[in-house]
C-alpha cells in the first residue's frame, strides 16, 4: 500500500514537473525559438505556439466562440466531442474485438485456416492500415443497407473496429494456443471434446494473452477514430474539433491545446475502461502455466 | 596461512519472531591447498555458509578470516573464485571472453589477459573451444569453463556452491576427477557446498556435516582424497571409500533425527 | 526471448507447424482473384472498393511519383524512428540508473501509451512552422520512444541473479556492472523494442500527414486522390504505404536477428 501511495505522488509529481518544464521553456527560450542554418531546431516559445498552461485551462470555461449567440464552453464542446469519439472508439473496439476473436477461434479450430491467414493478420499489424481511412470517406451517403443510409460516423466506427480487429486475433490466438502440452494431452487422456477443451482450458489460458491485446486494440482505436473523423471530415467529434482549432490556431492557440488534452484524456479514459475488464478477469491472470 | 579461518560465526535472517536462525556457533578452519566439503540436508545453511566467507552474505556475529582478511578485503582482492550451481556464462562474450573477464573487470591488459585465458582453457580441456560460443557448449563443458574463469586471478582459495548439482552422473564423476587434477595443479583450497555423500567423500581430505535449524557442524568425516599417483576410479571401489560413505550417512542422520 | 511473453502480444505469432509457404500463398491468390471477380461481375462502384487491376494499372502509372512521395514520408519515418530510439534507450538507461527518474519517467510514458499521440501533431506544426517536416518527425519521435522505452527498460531491469552474484564477487564497480551484464544483457529486448517500433513510425508518419503540412508524402496523396474521386490511384498509394510498412518491419526484422545472433536466450 505504502508503495502504491508513492505511485501515485512520484506520478503526480512527474506531470507537475511536465508543467514546470513546460513554463520553463517560455520563460528561458527565445519567442521565435532556435533556428540552425534555416531549420529551427527548438520550438517558437511566444504565446501563440505555447500558450500558459493556466490560459489553457481557463480557455476551457470560456464560451467557444467570442460574442457568438450560443454559449456553450470550450469545456463542453471539447467533452462533448471526447464523449462522441469515445462511443466510436468502443463500439469500434467491440466490433473489431469480438469478430477477431471469433477469427481465433475459428483459426485455432480449423489448423489449414491458420496457415493460410494467420501470416496476412500478423503482417497487417505491421501495416499502416489507418492508411485506408480516406478512402471509406467515400462511402457516406452512397450506400444503403437493408433501407438504412450509410452515415459518416459509421465509416469512423468501422476504422476504428478494423484496426481494433488485428490485435485482437493474434492476441487471442496465441492465448488459446498457450496451454502446456502437457496440459492438452491431459485433457485429451480424459477424453475431452474440443468443446470442454476451449472452455475449461484454452479460454482461461488466454487471459492473459488477450488483456495486453485489447489494451493495444483499445489505443489503436481511439487514434483510428480520431484520424478517421479527420479524413471522414466527420462532425461532432474530437479528431474535427482538433482540425477546427488548428486552422484557427493563430488567433485561439490555448483553445487547440483544449482539444489536444481532450483527446488524451479520452485515450486515458479507454486505456481505464479496459482496466475494468483486467480487474474482471482478475482470476485467470496467470492462472495457466 | 589458513585459507579460512571461522570462528563462533552466527547468522540471522530477519529478526522477531519470524527470524530463521541459518547459522549457530560455526568454528572451521581450512588449511592451505586443503579441500573440505560442506553436506547436509536442505536448509542446514551450507551455502549460506560459503556465501559468507565469499563476502555475498554479512554474518550476524562471530570471527571471519579469509587467508587472515575480511572477507570484504578478500573480496576485493580477489582472493578467491567462486562457482555458482548455475554456470552463469555470459552468453554475449565467446568461451575465452567469459573465462577473462575477472582480469577484464579489473583491468588487466589484453594480451596478457588472453593469455592466461588460454592456458586456464587448456587446463581444463577445453583449449579447442576458445572461440566458441557458451550456448555451443554441453552443461559439463560450461561448468568446466565457469570453474577456469574462477581460477583466472590465481587466487589461493576456490569457493563451489554446488557446481555440479545440474549435471548428470556419469558427466559429474569425470567433472569430480578434473577437478581434483585442477586442485593438485592450482595448489588452491577448495571450500566445496555438495548435496551428494560420495562426491564429498571421493574429492575432500575433510567432509564437514550441517545439521539444519540451527545450521550446525554435527561431525567432520576424514574423506578419500586422492593424491597424484593414484586414480579417482580406485578410490571409488576401495573399501575406505564406503567405510568413508557409512561414516558421513551415519553423521547426517544423528543430526535430523 | 521475445517467445510467449504475454506483455508483447502481437506482432510475433509465428505459424505453428511450418508445412510450406503454399496455404498462405494460394489463400493470397485466391482472395485477389475473387475481389477481382466480386467487383467485376456484381460491378462494385470505384468508391466502394476498385478492382485490383485497376489499382496495378495506376501503381504502373504513377510509378515515379510513388517512388519520391514514399521517401518522403519513409525519410520521416527513418528521421523519427532513430531519434526516439536514442532517446527511449537513453531515457530507459537514466530510470534504471536512477530509482526516482524511474518512478517519475514510468507514468508518464505509460501515459502516452494510452493517448493518442498523433493528436500532437497540429501542435508540433504551430511550434515549429506548417513548411518543414520536423512536426511530423516529432510526432514519429514520440509514438516510437515508448515501445523502446518500455523493451528498454525491462531488459535493463532483469539480470539473471547469478550474473549479479558474480559481479558482486568479482568485486565490480556498479558501471562495470552495467557495462559487462546489464547493458549486453538487455541488447535482445532493446531490438525487440526497435522492431515494434520500426512499423509504427511509418504508420505515424502517414497518420501525421492527414492533420496538415506539406502535401508531399503518401498520405497526403491518398487523401488528395480520395478526394478528386481518384479511388483506384488513392488504392495504388495505400499499396505503397502497406510496402513501406513492411520494409521498416522486415528492416527492423534483419537489424534485431544480426545483433541478436548467437545468443540462447
Amino acid at each position: 500500500m505504502v508503495g502504491r501511495a508513492r505511485g501515485v505522488v512520484t506520478a503526480v509529481v512527474a506531470f507537475a514537473l511536465l508543467v514546470l518544464l513546460w513554463e520553463l521553456a517560455k520563460l528561458v527560450l527565445p519567442d521565435d525559438g532556435v533556428l540552425v542554418g534555416g531549420t529551427r531546431v527548438l520550438p517558437r516559445t511566444d504565446d501563440a505556439a505555447m500558450p500558459h498552461v493556466w490560459t489553457v485551462l481557463g480557455r476551457l470555461v470560456e464560451p467557444e466562440v467570442a460574442g457568438a449567440a450560443t454559449t456553450r464552453t470550450v469545456g463542453a464542446a471539447v467533452a462533448s466531442g471526447a464523449l462522441f469519439t469515445l462511443g466510436l472508439a468502443l463500439g469500434g473496439l467491440v466490433l473489431g474485438g469480438v469478430l477477431g476473436m471469433v477469427l481465433a477461434l475459428a483459426m485455432q479450430r480449423f489448423g489449414l485456416l491458420e496457415r493460410a491467414a494467420l501470416p496476412y493478420v500478423v503482417a497487417s499489424q505491421t501495416v499502416p492500415l489507418i492508411a485506408i481511412a480516406p478512402l471509406v470517406v467515400g462511402w457516406g451517403g452512397k450506400i444503403a443497407i437493408a433501407g438504412w443510409t450509410w452515415q459518416p460516423w459509421a465509416s469512423v466506427m468501422v476504422i476504428a473496429s478494423y484496426l481494433a480487429f488485428f490485435p485482437v486475433a493474434v492476441g487471442m490466438l496465441r492465448g488459446l494456443n498457450s496451454p502446456a502440452k502437457a496440459d492438452v494431452e491431459l485433457f485429451r487422456t480424459l477424453a475431452a471434446s474440443w468443446w470442454t477443451t476451449l472452455l475449461r482450458l484454452r479460454l482461461p489460458a488466454s487471459v492473459p494473452f488477450l488483456l495486453p491485446a485489447v489494451r493495444l486494440a483499445a489505443a489503436a482505436s481511439v487514434v483510428g477514430a480520431i484520424v478517421a473523423e479527420i479524413s471522414t471530415g466527420t462532425r461532432g467529434g474530437i479528431g474535427r474539433l482538433i482540425i477546427e482549432y488548428a486552422q484557427s490556431a493563430t488567433g485561439d492557440p490555448s483553445r487547440l491545446y483544449t482539444a489536444i488534452l481532450g483527446a488524451a484524456v479520452l485515450g486515458l479514459v479507454a486505456a481505464g475502461a479496459v482496466g475494468l475488464l483486467d480487474i474482471g478477469l482478475r482470476r485467470y491472470r496467470g492462472s495457466v502455466r | 596461512m589458513t585459507a579460512v579461518e571461522l570462528a563462533d560465526l552466527q547468522k540471522r535472517f530477519g529478526d522477531g519472531d519470524t527470524a530463521v536462525h541459518a547459522l549457530d556457533g560455526i568454528d572451521l578452519e581450512v588449511g592451505a591447498g586443503e579441500f573440505v566439503s560442506l553436506i547436509g540436508p536442505s536448509g542446514c545453511g551450507k551455502s549460506t555458509l560459503l556465501r559468507v566467507v565469499a563476502d555475498l552474505e554479512q554474518p550476524t556475529s562471530g570471527t571471519v578470516l579469509v587467508g587472515g582478511k575480511t572477507p570484504h578485503q578478500a573480496r576485493l582482492d580477489q582472493d578467491y573464485g567462486i562457482a555458482f550451481q548455475q554456470a552463469g556464462l555470459l552468453e554475449w562474450r565467446s568461451v575465452v571472453e567469459n573465462v577473462e573477464l575477472p582480469l577484464h573487470v579489473h583491468g588487466i591488459d589484453k594480451a596478457e589477459r588472453r593469455a592466461r585465458a588460454v592456458e586456464l582453457l587448456e587446463l581444463v580441456g577445453l583449449g579447442e573451444f576458445a572461440g566458441a560460443r557458451p550456448s555451443e557448449l554441453s552443461g559439463g563443458m560450461q561448468q568446466r569453463v565457469a570453474i577456469a574463469r574462477a581460477l583466472a586471478p590465481r587466487p589461493r582459495l576456490l569457493l563451489m556452491d554446488e557446481p555440479f548439482g545440474a549435471l548428470d552422473e556419469m558427466t559429474r564423476e569425470r567433472m569430480q576427477a578434473e577437478l581434483l587434477r585442477i586442485a593438485r595443479e592450482t595448489e588452491a583450497a577448495v571450500l566445496f557446498v555438495t548435496h551428494s555423500i560420495p562426491e564429498a567423500v571421493v574429492l575432500s581430505d575433510r567432509v564437514v556435516v550441517m545439521s539444519p535449524r540451527p545450521g550446525r557442524i554435527t561431525e567432520v568425516v576424514t574423506g578419500e582424497r586422492p593424491g597424484a599417483d593414484r586414480h579417482v576410479d580406485d578410490v571409488r571401489e576401495s573399501s575406505a571409500f564406503f567405510t568413508a560413505i557409512t561414516a558421513v550417512r551415519e553423521a547426517l542422520r544423528k543430526g535430523h533425527p | 526471448m521475445t517467445r510467449a511473453v504475454p506483455g508483447a502480444a502481437g506482432i510475433d505469432a509465428g505459424p505453428r507447424g511450418s508445412s510450406g509457404a503454399w496455404p498462405p500463398v494460394v489463400f493470397g491468390i485466391g482472395l485477389l482473384v475473387l475481389w477481382e471477380l466480386v467487383v467485376r461481375v456484381a460491378g462494385v462502384p470505384a468508391f466502394l472498393l476498385p478492382a485490383p487491376s485497376a489499382i496495378a494499372e495506376e501503381i504502373g502509372t504513377q510509378f515515379s511519383v510513388i517512388l519520391s512521395t514514399a521517401a518522403i514520408t519513409g525519410g520521416n519515418a527513418l528521421v523519427g524512428l532513430v531519434a526516439g530510439f536514442v532517446f527511449g534507450v537513453a531515457l530507459a538507461l537514466l530510470a534504471t540508473w536512477s530509482r526516482l527518474v524511474g518512478e517519475l519517467v514510468t507514468p508518464v510514458v505509460l501515459a502516452a501509451s494510452a493517448v493518442p499521440i498523433v493528436a500532437l501533431a497540429p501542435v508540433f506544426t504551430t511550434m515549429f512552422g506548417s513548411a518543414t517536416e520536423i512536426p511530423r518527425r516529432l510526432v514519429v519521435t514520440v509514438v516510437v520512444t515508448v515501445p523502446v522505452f518500455v523493451a528498454s527498460a525491462r531488459g535493463l531491469r532483469q539480470v539473471r541473479p547469478v550474473h549479479a552474484e558474480l559481479m558482486t564477487a568479482l568485486a565490480a564497480t556498479p558501471w562495470q556492472h552495467a557495462r559487462f551484464v546489464r547493458l549486453p544483457g538487455a541488447v535482445p529486448h532493446i531490438m525487440t523494442g526497435l522492431r515494434l517500433a520500426a512499423p509504427a513510425a511509418v504508420i505515424a508518419s502517414i497518420v501525421a500527414e492527414y492533420f496538415g503540412g506539406p502535401q508531399n508524402g503518401l498520405g497526403s496523396r491518398i487523401t488528395a486522390a480520395a478526394a478528386n474521386t481518384a479511388y483506384a490511384r488513392a488504392w495504388a498509394f495505400v499499396a505503397a504505404s502497406i510496402a513501406l510498412g513492411l520494409l521498416f518491419h522486415l528492416a527492423g526484422l534483419l537489424v534485431e536477428r544480426l545483433v541478436t545472433r548467437g545468443r540462447t536466450a
